[in-house]
């Protein structure tokens, strides 16, 4: 069931360009050019989003069509001018239509909701991939390419860890590879979308998404934010390149021969709100910087969300806990503070910058996950993480998904 | 029995048709109001759920909450309500005098109890717990604060009822409004049980 | 390193100073000047006319619950035209910003537009007029006199003005909120949105609120209470119910929405941390809450015209409503289900399979009842004499439109599929295709049909079906390539594009809104020039349509009190029942009737509740403390005044009956 979950299959890009110029057969000669990417992608996820798309669509005009071609055929046939048509004004009760008409529909949403609950868990962003295309599933030798994106006021930070390197506003992967990404925002609510690549994810400051994906044809692709985040919105693009392994390692190099390094100071400068940015390449990245901005401490003495939450989780700091505020000196925005409130201000760390380094690195390489930030995303509903839970529930997550996929995960 | 002309020909309308009394909605309408301020107590609930442990490494229910200065606040809260009882018993029998005496023992009741509430949010303040400092110090002054707000208003409704008897004494329309009130007070007292349960207790227990 | 900065505000004017006034803004001042060149006119001709005391005692100051729905329906057609000018502003942008463009907007104009064009549609078109019809029709259906709480309705409908008002402000002093139409946090707390769009978005919204809450109490409580002897529950018109659950969802979901405007302004104005990124704060509880009221936002705009279509088609088809049990019992599920289904508006949050496939089911699970709706109107044309005149054919439309609005909306609630269309045009297209071919339909539907109920002659035709065919080819057009768009990738809310090719579709959407902006003039002109032939157009018999229910029972327009005598009810189609069974309209016996009295109270309540919500925005704190002081005495002092009704005359009933009397005499 896993690789061929519908059994209706398309030969990939070339049916989503039939189908979306078929919609518009008269205009399609006019216009060559339309690019119908959502229904032509070139990464595997979005092709069998697309598939999910296209067979529910199909299956609700099962029902649609019938319902429009009988409203204009009722409407022609009982005018009031046919007086050949029968007259039944005091008819309205049939037990039998009446299961008809709601048997219907339920029908059609049964098959619907099967496919929805498969689907939806099948592609499942947070889920790793277990093919890169059909019939080809992932094996040990497919290593995942991590990338860290992060969503900037008003563009894109993409940070490639293995490779030390970090890029504005461009991102590429080879083709073929499963790409795992880390998303996050520096501020307000973005969100990370790839049409060719796969569907999209919010990013939101203080939290972490995850995308799991792969492309599967070399090309330059458009990436950009499809959720409104202020001024610079609409310029908040990016290129995304599928390439072969040499080229991406060329693309690699490019980024290294830059030079430029990205520690901390240098991301506060980038963080601060700009439009229209152009390419950067950044040689060397700060290893923590990912982590510290996801934690919300790229500012020294500023205390890291994790080490906060994990204090929390312990009832607190106490009463003295209270005056544990500094004022806020640097922000990207002029004035943050309301009115009839406070003086803004952040709360303090209480150990150096130098030890939480040391605790995140400890951590990393030992691999525990539950030591390091952990997955913020709050209201998650029945059976997940809520932002306050201790870490080492990731037991009761998987008991709680289907069986099915627990065991791929 | 009918006859055949009657069953023929129904009557269609309404002959012999007197004044309606005034006011045969207002309990049903009061009733449907209150629950719509109960959503906003369920949201504010929601909050306090959501954010009720985040305390942005400051302090926690454990370190703020004085429960035996709570249990004086809600006797307060729950006497009045006893009190506004007994306001509508003497009602009931027309008894004018007694029936503002006890609404001005409810009404003294409720100052008691905002009094408290105000002395407590002082503390808090003062020990520099204030609404800003974190999630759960937002969530907890908004829930506490809006019930007191509440409160408030009941009593300078109260205040207002009481020179209306004074002025007209137990009419239809003063009775209707007593009741009215009646709801309003008892709902404020279910709330803070709420309140009592959910903010004080599970905060000192957890 | 920019030191966070206090605001300045002058003790007299807050923050308010000549800066405020977007004189830099070329486009708002020709628009400023046109409002207030009309606006003078307006004032001038009332003054010279000696209009104002007759507006003041006959209607503004209305407890008639007729005279407040039409009160309500213009407050929804003027903001209709406000709505509409932003939405052809943000189309003629998307048009022009290619090949390096900007456009003629920029950010700030922009943003603030297609904010504003959202929230006057939902908040202040769409609600005025469902309201407006519901206040109208409701108690006539049900054969009552007025609704429960007569004063409250004209409180209501002030306050609906007052959040109107507020909004309107915003364009010629300050600004509006630059954050979308639901304002999602952190983008809208004071960090990032310092300046009064904000401020003046969420007390528009709150001042507003407040009246669609009460209202929808008034309602509820007048279904519930005030019908006529024999109307059982499932004796209803489908219109009446359709309301009860409008009303139902109102109450049980405007709170919600006051709740979390009121969160996000302490957020704003005390600086605490419920929607904040640090301190424990957490924006993503906005978006739940705010959905949570969002949705069953979306049931109450479209369950009223579900109502509507339902007495349309049945009147029009001359034929009971085919599965009047089902019709009722679909409304009731839809009801419930509203509350089940708010995440679907954010699947690409990351809530995980589980909880995004729950939803995304509750969701379709919505569509079944709905195409039993469908499937009912469909049943009762079947073998029906359908006689097409502008409601019935609004209701077609409604049916062929709306069918496509809902297979799109289906799609979108299946999760992957929302992945790839999510904040895409294609939602635009969608959620479009349901307003616009649901509500407004609708409404047009509602409005044709108890147009001469409410003014005594039918609307022109011949402009009407202009109107009709203007918007039904301008909708398609406008929104067909807005879908197509939608498969490309092209995501909502951008100013400036790079692609090229994309720019036909725009233009050809542009063309659609034009199109659109011809019916709605059609639509100008057909109310006018039914106003100038109103002697050719005249109904006398107060049943023009051969009608179904008690509305049509009785004159048109109905004298203040409804019914001479109350009418009893034997069947759900009552009026058709009467006409069917040899009713005789009884000629003596009339009585004096109980009837509510007006007043002034509700105008000034909901003007102060204006002036402090305007104070708040722009933090005069000394206008906001006495404004909240006198509303507080106003109020008080209204539940002093105990004498709020009369009897109208048994003299001037008998007068107006026999009136009719001699007109229907004389037609036959």
């Amino acid at each position: 069931m896993s690789t061929h979950w519908f059994s209706l299959r398309f030969s990939s890009r070339r049916f989503g360009r039939w189908l979306g110029c078929l919609l518009i057969l008269p205009l399609a000669v006019m216009l060559s050019g339309c690019d119908f990417v959502v229904l032509a992608p070139s990464g595997d996820i979005a092709a069998q989003q697309r598939d999910l798309l296209v067979v529910s669509t199909l299956l609700m005009l099962v029902i649609i069509l019938p319902v429009m071609a009988l409203t204009v055929f009722f409407a022609w046939r009982y005018r009031q001018s046919n007086a050949s048509a029968t007259y039944k004004p005091d008819w309205d009760h049939s037990t039998k239509l009446e299961l008809v008409i709601w048997a219907a529909p339920l029908l059609i949403i049964i098959c619907l909701g099967a496919l929805t609950w498969l689907g939806t868990h099948l592609l499942d962003p947070y889920r790793r991939l277990d093919r890169i295309a059909p019939g080809q599933p992932v094996t040990e030798e497919h290593r995942p390419l991590k990338v860290e994106v992060v969503a900037l006021d008003w563009k894109w930070l993409f940070i490639y860890p293995e490779y030390g390197i970090a890029t504005v506003n461009e991102a590429a992967a080879p083709v073929g590879r499963p790409i795992d990404f880390r998303i996050t925002s520096s501020g307000v609510m973005n969100s990370f979308y790839v049409p060719a690549l796969a569907g999209m994810i919010y990013s939101m400051a203080g939290m972490e998404t995850k995308l799991h994906a792969v492309i599967n044809h070399e090309g330059s692709y458009t990436g950009f934010s499809a959720n409104y985040s202020g001024a610079g919105f609409s310029g908040m693009r990016f290129a995304f390149h599928g390439q072969s392994e040499a080229n991406f390692d060329q693309w690699v190099a490019k980024a290294k021969a830059a030079g430029q390094t990205l520690d901390r100071a240098n991301y506060l400068e980038l963080e601060r709100p700009s439009e229209n940015e152009p390419v950067r390449r950044y040689a060397t990245v700060d290893p923590n910087l990912f982590q510290a901005i996801l934690n919300m401490c790229v500012d020294r003495g500023k205390m890291c969300m994790n080490e906060m939450m994990a204090i929390d989780a312990k009832g607190g700091l106490g009463l003295e806990g209270a005056y544990n505020t500094l004022p806020l000196e640097y922000d990207k925005f002029a004035r943050r503070g309301s009115i009839l409130g406070p003086r803004p201000s952040y709360v303090a760390s209480i150990c150096t910058a130098e030890e939480a380094e040391a605790a995140f690195r400890a951590a990393q390489a030992a691999g525990d996950d539950s030591i390091g930030p952990r997955d913020h995303s709050p209201l998650r509903g029945a059976g997940l993480l809520r932002p306050w839970t201790r870490p080492g529930l990731s037991g009761v997550m998987s008991q709680l998904d289907v069986p099915a996929l627990s065991s791929r995960l | 029995m009918a006859t055949a002309a009657e069953k023929a020909v129904p009557t269609f309308y309404v002959k012999d048709e007197h004044d309606h009394a005034e006011g045969g909605s207002t309990m049903l309408g009061f009733w449907i109001y209150l629950m719509s301020d109960c959503l906003i107590f369920a949201i504010l609930f929601a909050v306090y759920g959501v954010l009720g442990t985040n305390y942005a490494a400051g302090p926690a229910p454990k370190d703020l909450f004085d429960l035996s200065l709570v249990a004086v606040n809600t006797t307060m809260l729950l006497l009045s309500s006893i009190t506004y009882g007994f306001a509508m018993l003497t009602m009931e029998k027309n008894r004018v005098a007694a029936t503002q005496a006890w609404l001005a023992v409810t009404g003294l009741f409720g100052l008691a109890f905002l009094g408290i509430e105000l002395y407590e949010f002082a503390h808090m303040i003062h020990e520099g717990a204030t609404p800003q400092r974190s999630g759960f110090l937002s969530a907890f002054f908004t829930l506490v604060g809006t019930h007191g707000l509440h409160v408030t208003f009941g009593t300078v409704w109260l205040v207002t009822l009481m020179i209306q008897v004074g002025k007209r004494g137990l009419i239809a329309a003063n009775r209707r409004r007593l009741m009215c009130l009646s709801m309003f007070w008892h709902f404020l007292d279910v709330v803070w049980i709420g309140v009592f349960t959910f903010v004080y207790l599970m905060g000192m227990l957890r | 390193m920019a030191v966070p900065q206090p605001v300045e505000t002058t003790f007299l004017f807050g923050r308010l100073t000549w800066q405020a006034f977007p004189l830099h803004e070329p486009i708002v001042v020709a628009t400023f000047a046109v409002v207030a060149l009309g606006g003078v006119a307006v004032l001038a001709a009332l003054t010279w006319f000696r209009l104002w005391g007759y507006l003041w005692r006959e209607w503004f100051t209305s407890v008639d619950h007729k005279k407040i729905g039409i009160m309500y329906m213009m407050l929804g057609l003027i903001m209709l035209l406000r709505g509409f000018a932003d939405a052809v502003m943000m189309r003629l942008q998307q048009a022009m910003a290619f090949n390096g463009s900007e456009g003629y907007l920029n950010a700030h104009h922009y943003d603030q537009i297609f904010t504003a064009h959202g929230v006057i549609m939902i908040f202040f078109v769409a609600m005025p007029l469902v309201t407006g019809l519901m206040n109208y029709v409701v108690p006539l259906q049900i054969g009552a006199r007025d609704v429960s709480f007569p004063f409250l309705n004209n409180f209501s409908f002030w306050m609906t003005v007052g959040g109107a008002v507020l909004v309107m402000a915003s364009l010629f002093l300050g600004e509006f909120a630059q954050t979308g139409w639901l304002a999602y946090p952190p983008l809208s707390n004071i960090g990032y949105s310092p300046w009064v769009g904000v401020d003046y978005y969420i007390w528009g919204l709150q001042v507003a609120g407040v009246g669609t809450t009460l209202s929808g109490i008034n309602l509820i409580c007048t279904i519930i209470k005030m019908r006529a002897p024999g109307m059982s529950l499932m004796k209803m018109p489908v219109f009446t119910w359709t309301s009860l659950c409008t009303n139902v969802l109102i109450v049980a979901s405007f709170p919600v929405l006051t709740a979390v405007l009121a969160l996000l302004s302490l957020d704003r104005y005390v600086g605490t941390n419920f929607f904040t990124n640090d301190f424990g704060g957490n924006p993503m509880m906005y978006v739940n809450l705010i959905w949570i009221w969002g949705h069953p936002e979306v049931y109450i705009l479209i369950l009223p015209l579900f109502g509507v279509f339902s007495e349309v088609t049945s009147t029009f088809s001359g034929k009971k409503l085919f599965g009047y049990t089902s019709m009722v019992y679909a409304t009731v599920v839809i009801t419930v289900l509203s509350y089940l289904v708010w995440l679907h508006h954010f699947f690409t949050m990351g809530s995980g399979a589980s909880v995004n496939s729950f939803f995304g089911i509750t969701t379709m699970i919505i569509s079944i009842p709905t195409g039993a709706k469908i499937f009912n109107w469909l049943f009762t044309m079947y073998r029906g004499r359908i006689r097409f005149e502008l409601p019935m054919m609004w209701t077609v439309a409604f049916m062929l439109t709306f069918t496509v609005g809902g297979m799109t909306g289906v799609l979108l609630a299946v999760p992957p599929a929302d992945f790839v269309l999510h904040n895409s045009l294609f939602l635009v297209a969608h959620f479009h295709n349901v307003i616009i071919g649901g509500v407004l339909f609708g409404l047009f539907a509602g409005i044709a049909y108890w147009w001469p109920k409410a003014f005594g002659f039918k609307l022109d035709p011949f402009w009407g079906k202009v109107s009709f065919w203007c918007w039904v080819v301008g909708f398609w057009l406008a929104f067909m390539p807005l879908y197509i768009l939608g498969l490309m990738g092209v995501t909502r809310r951008m100013r400036v594009f790079d692609d090229p090719s994309l720019q036909i579709w725009f233009i050809i959407a542009g063309l659609g809104a034009a199109l659109i902006a011809v019916g709605i003039a059609a639509m100008l002109i057909q109310m006018f020039v039914s106003v100038m032939r109103r002697e050719k157009l005249v109904d006398e018999t107060g049943d023009p349509w051969d009608g179904r229910t008690l509305e049509w029972s009785t004159s048109s327009p109905p004298p203040a009190y409804n019914f001479a005598f109350t009418p009893v009810v034997h069947d759900n189609d009552a009026w058709w029942d009467m006409k069917k069974r040899g009713y005789s309209r009884p000629l003596s016996g009339y009585r004096p009737i109980h009837m509510p009295k007006n007043t002034g109270t509700g105008v000034i309540l909901a003007g102060l509740s204006t002036v402090v919500g305007f104070a708040l925005i722009w933090y005069i704190w000394w206008l906001a403390a006495l404004g909240f002081v006198a509303l507080l005495a106003t109020a008080i002092g209204h539940t002093f005044n105990y004498h709020r009704d009369f009897h109208i005359p048994v003299e001037e009933v008998t007068r107006t009956e026999e009136a009719r009397t001699e007109l229907l005499a004389a037609r036959s």
